[in-house]
C-alpha cells in the first residue's frame, strides 16, 4: 500500500466543508508558514522537497519559484493552472472536486512564499460545477480569516480569484493562459521573456499546476526533507495518476513513485489488470501528448530493466524507446484497439485545438489528420507513412509553444513502434475496415508477477 | 535601423561566418539585415515598425551555435531570429545550417499547403513575399493531396479587399489597426486552421489609416479595391512622389501606366517595409492612398529605385540596387562553385561539330 498525502483525506465525509477539513488537520501548513517561517524559508522547504511540476514538464518547482523576479514596487502573481485539458488527464478535477480546501491551503502558503497578494485559479470552462465548489471554499476560508487582509496577524494579505476559461486546450500552456486571463485571445507568447520575469500584466508570475500547489501542503506539514524521502532519485513525493482505457478499475490513484508500471497496471490496488482476459497492447503513460509505448517497451526498458512509475524511468531510452511521465494521464490500450484509429483521434484533437498562431502547427496538424484519416479508412498509400513522419519532424521543435511538439510526438511514436500496423492498413484496406490488427509481435505475453 | 545607429554598438555577433557589431537589444534578424544579402533570414510576419510583431510564421528560424561568449552552449531548438535578442559573442548559423534550410523548406511547404496559388489572378503577384519565399526556399512540387481550405468571402470595407484564402495569418494588419488607428475593429476569429481575419460587423473598416494594412500584408490577402484588377504591378512604373498632406507625411510611391496613376502606396525599403522619414515610419493616410489618383495631385520626384529582388525588379526600372553579395564571406573566402562547366564533363562536346559535314546525328557521337 503506497503512501498517500493528497488523497489521504479525500474520502472523509463532507471534507469539502471547511469545518470537516479543519478538523482533519487542514490549514496547519498556513499556520506554520505564516507564524514561524519567512517566505524564503518556505521556498527553501519546497526546494529541499525536490518537488517537480506535476503539469507535464516536470520542472523542479523550487527552482521555478527561485527564478521569480522580485523588483520593488511591482506586484507578483501566483496563477494556478487548472485548465486540465489533456485527453486522459483528470487528476486536478478530482482534487478540486473532492478536497478543494487543499488547493486553497496550498495557494495561501505558496502565495506567501512568492509574495503574491492576488492569486488566480484559471479553470477550464468545462469544469463549471467545480467553479462553484472552489468559490464556496474560498468564501469559507475568507470567513475564517485565512484569506483577506493581515492573515493570522502576519501582515500578509492574500486574495484568491477564480477565472473560468472558455474551453481551449491551448490555454493550458502557461503564456496562453496568462493572455486568456488578461482577457485576450489565448495565443501563447513568444519566450523569452519568461513569465517569471514578465507574466500576468507584465508582472513577475509563477504558473503552477493544481497538483503541484496542493503538494506544498504536505511538504510544509512534514518538512521538505521528509517529503524527499518518498520516491526514487529525483522523482520525489507522490504523484496522482489518472488511469483510463482498457483496465478493470479506471480512476485517479496516488502513487508514491516506487512502484513498477507492471504493478500499477496489474495490481488490484491500482488498475486491476486488463478486463475480459485481453492482453496489453500499448499504453500512453502521461497524457495524450507523450509518446505511446508498446507493451514490451512499457514494462521493461530497452536495457531490460523494470520500468518504474517515475519521471526518469518512464523517460528512459529517450523517445526511441521511452516516453514521459507527463501529466499522469495513463491510457491503456488492449489488443482490440487500433493504433491508427487512435493516432487519428489524437491528431484530430490537436488539429482542433491548435491556436493557429504559427504556421507549422496550424497547417501541419490538419494535414496529418487528413492523411491519418485516409490510412484509417483504407485510402492510404505507403508513401503517406513516410510523409507523416516528415511532417511531424518539421513541426516538432519549430513552433512557438509545446503544442506543436505535443501534436507531433504521438504520431512519431505510433509510426516508430507500430509501423507494421500502418502498413497493414495500407496493404489490406478492406480487412482494416472490419477488424483490427491485433497484437503482432510487439506485445509480448506477460507473466504476472504481482 | 535608423534609431539604433545612434546608440553605441558594442555587441559582436557572427552570422554565417560574418561578424558584425550591433547595438544591445538588436534581434538576430535585424543584425542579419545590417549585413544584408543571402545571410538575412526571410521574414513573413515580422515588421520592424510594428511593435510586438514577429515570431509567428517561423520562416526566420536560425540555429544558434553558441549562445554568447560567456555561455558558448548552443541552443537546442532553432529560434525565431526576429524575436531573439543578440548576446555578445553569439554565433548564428543561417544559410550554413542544413537544419535551418530543412526547417525553412518545411515552413514554406506548410504556408503553401492551403494557399490557393491563384497568383495569375492575384493583384499581389509580382510583389508578393510568399512568391519570393516559395521561389527561394520552397520545393517545386507539392505533397498535399487534399482540398484546400477555403473561407466565405467577406466584405470588410470600402477600400480594402479581403481574400482570406490567401492569408498566412501574420497578424501584421491587426498590429497596424492597434498601433495606427484609434480603434481596431477586425481581428483573428476562430482558431487552428480555421483562424481567420474578420470583422465583427461587415464593412466595418473605414479608419483613415487602415489603408496601411494593404502595405504591410505580405501576401494578397488584403489588396487595394481601387487598384483591383486594373493592372499587373510589373506593367506599372513606380515613381516617387509627394504632396502636402495635413494627415500624413505625404511621401508615397505612385504606380503609373502612362500618365494614369493606378495605385498609391507608401514607400518601401529593401525588406518590403515602409520607409522611415526623420525616424518615423512613413505611413500614409487614406486620402493620399485612395483619393489622389491624378498625376496632377502629386509632385513627382523621379523613378523609384526598386531594391527588392522580386519579380517587379526584373523589368525596366532604373537604378536597380542589387543585394549585397555575401557568399564568399560566408564560405570563408572560397568562391562558390555554383555550376559545373558542362564542357568539362560532357562527351558530346569532345567532337568538333563544325568539322562534321552537315547536321550532327547520333551516329557521330558513338565514335
Amino acid at each position: 500500500m503506497g503512501r498517500k498525502l493528497l488523497l489521504e483525506k479525500a474520502h472523509v465525509e463532507n471534507i469539502r466543508l471547511y469545518e470537516v477539513y479543519r478538523r482533519e488537520g487542514g490549514y496547519r501548513s498556513v499556520e506554520k508558514a505564516l507564524k514561524s517561517m519567512s517566505p524564503d524559508q518556505v521556498t527553501d522547504e519546497v526546494k529541499k522537497s525536490g518537488l517537480r511540476g506535476r503539469g507535464g514538464a516536470g520542472f523542479p518547482t523550487g527552482m521555478k519559484w527561485g527564478f521569480l523576479a522580485k523588483p520593488a514596487g511591482v506586484p507578483r502573481y501566483l496563477v494556478v493552472n487548472a485548465d486540465e485539458s489533456e485527453p486522459g488527464t483528470f487528476k486536478d478535477r478530482y482534487l478540486m472536486e473532492f478536497i478543494p480546501h487543499l488547493l486553497i491551503e496550498g495557494m495561501i502558503t505558496s502565495s506567501y512564499a512568492l509574495g503574491s497578494n492576488n492569486s488566480y485559479i484559471y479553470i477550464r470552462g468545462e469544469y463549471a460545477w467545480i467553479v462553484d465548489i472552489l468559490e464556496q471554499a474560498i468564501a469559507e476560508a475568507r470567513q475564517h480569516g485565512w484569506l483577506g487582509k493581515n492573515i493570522l496577524g502576519s501582515g500578509f494579505d492574500c486574495e484568491i480569484h477564480v477565472q473560468r476559461g472558455a474551453g481551449a486546450y491551448i490555454c493550458g500552456e502557461e503564456t496562453a493562459l496568462l493572455e486568456s486571463l488578461e482577457g485576450k485571445r489565448g495565443n501563447p507568447r513568444i519566450k523569452p521573456p519568461f513569465p517569471a520575469v514578465k507574466g500576468l500584466w507584465d508582472c513577475p508570475t509563477v504558473v503552477n499546476n493544481v497538483e503541484t500547489i496542493t503538494a506544498v501542503v504536505p511538504i510544509l506539514n512534514d518538512g521538505g526533507e521528509e517529503y524527499a524521502k518518498i520516491g526514487i532519485g529525483k522523482s520525489t513525493g507522490t504523484k496522482l495518476i489518472s488511469a483510463c482505457g482498457n483496465i478493470n478499475k479506471p480512476g485517479v490513484y496516488e502513487i508514491d513513485m516506487t512502484i513498477s508500471v507492471e504493478e500499477f497496471i496489474y495490481s488490484d490496488e491500482y488498475c486491476g489488470g486488463i478486463p475480459n482476459g485481453r492482453k496489453l497492447k500499448a499504453c500512453i503513460p502521461g497524457g495524450s501528448s507523450v509518446p505511446i509505448l508498446p507493451a514490451n517497451l512499457l514494462l521493461k526498458t530497452a536495457k531490460g530493466e523494470t520500468r518504474m512509475m517515475t519521471y526518469e524511468s518512464l523517460a528512459d531510452g529517450g523517445f526511441t524507446s521511452g516516453s514521459m511521465m507527463g501529466s499522469g494521464g495513463f491510457i491503456v490500450l488492449d489488443d482490440r484497439q487500433c493504433v491508427v484509429r487512435h493516432t487519428y483521434t489524437l491528431a484530430r484533437f490537436y488539429r482542433h485545438e491548435s491556436c493557429g498562431q504559427c504556421s507549422p502547427c496550424r497547417e501541419g496538424t490538419g494535414w496529418m489528420e487528413k492523411i491519418l484519416w485516409n490510412i484509417e479508412t483504407g485510402k492510404g498509400k505507403m508513401s503517406d507513412i513516410d510523409l507523416l513522419w516528415d511532417i511531424q519532424r518539421k513541426i516538432e521543435g519549430n513552433t512557438i509553444c509545446p503544442l506543436g511538439d505535443a501534436a507531433a510526438w504521438p504520431v512519431a511514436a505510433a509510426i516508430r513502434h507500430f509501423r507494421d500496423e500502418f502498413e497493414w492498413h495500407v496493404n489490406f484496406p478492406q480487412e482494416a475496415q472490419t477488424r483490427n490488427f491485433g497484437l503482432a509481435h510487439y506485445a509480448d505475453a506477460l507473466e504476472l508477477t504481482v | 535601423m535608423a534609431e539604433q545607429t545612434n546608440k553605441p554598438a558594442n555587441l559582436k555577433v557572427t552570422i554565417d561566418n560574418i561578424t558584425v557589431d550591433v547595438a544591445p537589444g538588436t534581434t538576430i534578424l535585424q543584425a542579419a539585415r545590417q549585413i544584408g544579402g543571402d545571410v538575412t533570414p526571410p521574414a513573413m510576419c515580422f515588421y520592424s515598425k510594428l511593435e510586438g510583431s514577429g515570431g509567428k510564421c517561423r520562416t526566420c528560424l536560425v540555429e544558434v551555435a553558441a549562445g554568447s561568449a560567456a555561455d558558448p552552449r548552443s541552443m537546442p531548438k532553432l529560434v525565431a531570429s526576429c524575436r531573439t535578442p543578440i548576446a555578445d559573442g553569439m554565433v548564428v548559423k543561417n544559410i550554413t545550417s542544413d537544419r535551418v534550410q530543412e526547417a525553412r523548406a518545411g515552413v514554406v511547404e506548410f504556408l503553401l499547403v492551403n494557399h490557393p496559388l491563384d497568383c495569375p489572378v492575384c493583384d499581389q503577384a509580382g510583389e508578393c513575399h510568399l512568391q519570393d519565399l516559395g521561389y527561394e526556399h520552397g520545393k517545386e512540387g507539392t505533397r498535399y493531396e487534399f482540398n484546400r481550405r477555403t473561407f466565405e468571402p467577406e466584405d470588410i470595407g470600402p477600400y480594402i479587399q479581403l481574400h482570406m484564402n490567401r492569408c498566412i495569418l501574420c497578424y501584421r494588419c491587426t498590429y497596424v489597426a492597434d498601433q495606427l488607428t484609434d480603434n481596431r475593429v477586425h481581428g483573428v476569429l476562430d482558431r487552428g486552421d480555421h483562424a481567420n481575419i474578420s470583422t465583427h460587423i461587415s464593412k466595418a473598416i473605414d479608419n483613415n489609416f487602415c489603408g496601411n494594412m494593404i502595405d504591410v500584408c505580405p501576401v494578397g490577402a488584403l489588396t487595394d479595391k481601387t487598384f483591383r484588377f486594373k493592372n499587373r504591378v510589373w506593367f506599372t512604373k513606380p515613381m516617387e512622389a509627394h504632396r502636402d498632406c495635413d494627415q500624413c507625411c505625404g511621401k508615397v510611391t505612385i504606380w503609373q501606366r502612362g500618365e494614369d496613376v493606378l495605385r498609391v502606396t507608401a514607400r518601401k525599403d529593401e525588406w518590403g517595409e515602409v520607409q522611415s522619414f526623420d525616424g518615423k515610419p512613413g505611413w500614409i493616410c487614406n486620402t493620399c492612398r485612395f483619393e489622389k489618383k491624378k498625376a496632377s495631385d502629386w509632385v513627382i520626384e523621379g523613378p523609384t529605385k526598386v531594391n527588392r529582388h522580386s519579380v517587379i525588379s526584373q523589368g525596366h526600372y532604373v537604378g536597380l540596387k542589387k543585394p549585397t553579395e555575401t557568399l564568399p564571406a560566408v564560405m570563408d573566402g572560397r568562391d562558390p562553385k555554383l555550376l559545373m562547366d558542362i564542357h568539362t564533363v560532357s562527351d558530346v562536346n569532345k567532337i568538333e561539330l563544325s568539322e562534321l559535314p552537315g547536321p550532327a546525328t547520333s551516329e557521330n557521337f558513338k565514335k
